[in-house]
């Protein structure tokens, strides 16, 4: 594929990620503290989140399966996600704990679920967005080309 | 004194091996920032940002491991090789085990009460943000933290001070006649600081006279005045509020 193809496929995987706030403010900050030096800051900050919050999804998933489900344990599954979420700039992952957490705070089983899905599901979606936009920074740079800026 | 016997020369040499690893520019006037947070993705983050701003960053998981790169945990291998000159604490309010204002508190207590702390927390609980800066800590920073945040903290803190210049170098003390508002460092020299010259010593922060003192240093603090208040000129009493979306 053209460099100048896969430059487009990338402003547009960015700007979406964006557009449909998947993302915030907060990714641009941490695209702000790559540089030469540094040159996969994002990359590792990301795939580290994604380490992180799947061992907390699974937790969380064995957590409200039990008979008497600790909702305090949950609750700090759950606030552990929102941080590092936020960390990242995940916002409709982060915009899902606020929203479970109040759902611990009234100790509703069904709700949790609801939410855990819900997160999940933001999860995949935004894991697979970044997937893709990482695999066309490094088919850019594979073909020689400059990594778009995009504000 | 009693801890000399630990610092026998190949325990020396080991330790300043291992030391040397990890902080290979010992002499440095680097602002040296200890970031505790038990998240690996904040870790991550408050690294970057810190280096960044060219600042020397140590992190650590726990309240506990803070105390102990310190050396103020209780157990005997706490003289610590990696006591390093710390110059700016940082760390999360929530934390499993002890929280990060439990942290400041012990920190405020001990001989290290100078070395500026500073608490970042997700939640803007006004409530939290007064109790940590009632019991001295130098700002209150609302996560997720931005460069902005670390830029001007690192700068109203480190620039205009001289005294922590003049503290930076090796031979760093704490001047005698200094009352409480001085805000340097309480001095723990780097094992390999070799200074011959004796100083008067002012109250806990004494200045060793060579790697052997050190341990003393720390021997000495750990009791000491595990309530002093900050007086209403010192440092942690300047509030600085940071940018919060009150």
């Amino acid at each position: 594929m053209e460099v100048v193809q896969l430059q487009r496929s990338f402003v547009e995987c960015m700007a979406s990620l964006f557009r449909e706030g998947l993302l915030d403010a907060q990714f641009s900050q941490l695209q702000q503290l790559q540089d030469d030096s540094n040159p996969d800051f994002v990359v590792e900050v990301v795939s580290l989140f994604f380490e992180d919050s799947e061992r907390l999804l699974n937790d969380l998933t064995m957590a409200l399966d039990q008979p008497n489900v600790d909702f305090k344990q949950v609750d700090a599954h759950v606030h552990q996600l929102k941080g590092s979420s936020s960390s990242v700039g995940a916002q409709r992952v982060k915009n899902c704990c606020v929203l479970f957490r109040n759902c611990c705070e009234e100790q509703n089983t069904e709700a949790c679920l609801q939410c855990l899905q819900q997160i999940k599901q933001e999860h995949l979606l935004v894991k697979n967005k970044l997937q893709t936009l990482f695999e066309l920074e490094q088919q850019i740079v594979a073909a020689g080309g400059a990594i778009p800026m995009v504000q | 004194m009693a801890r000399n016997g630990v610092f026998s020369r190949r325990w020396r040499a080991e330790k300043l091996e291992e030391f040397d690893k990890l902080c290979p520019s010992l002499v440095s006037d680097e602002v040296h920032v200890l970031a505790v947070d038990d998240s690996f993705v904040d870790r991550k983050v408050i690294e970057r940002l810190l280096k960044i701003t060219s600042c020397k960053v140590t992190t650590v998981d726990s309240g506990s491991r803070a105390l102990q790169f310190l050396g103020l945990d209780e157990q005997e291998s706490s003289v610590q090789f990696d006591a390093l000159k710390v110059d700016m604490i940082i760390t999360d309010y929530c934390m499993p085990g002890m929280t990060g204002y439990e942290l400041l508190k012990k920190i405020k207590g001990s001989s290290f009460k100078e070395i500026p702390v500073v608490i970042m927390s997700s939640e803007n609980v006004l409530a939290r943000i007064d109790s940590c800066l009632e019991e001295g800590a130098e700002d209150f920073l609302l996560k997720p933290v931005k460069l902005s945040d670390v830029k001007r903290l690192k700068d109203y803190m480190f620039s205009e001070d001289r005294s922590r210049t003049e503290a930076k170098g090796m031979n760093k003390r704490k001047l005698p006649e200094t009352s409480s508002n001085d805000p340097s460092t309480p001095t723990i020299l780097p094992l390999t600081s070799i200074d011959t010259a004796s100083t008067p010593s002012s109250e806990f922060c004494s200045s060793p006279s060579s790697p052997i003192a050190f341990s003393s240093l720390l021997s000495a603090d750990s009791s000491s005045n595990s309530s002093m208040p900050s007086s209403p000129d010192s440092p942690t009493r300047r509030v600085k509020m940071s940018n919060q979306n009150l």
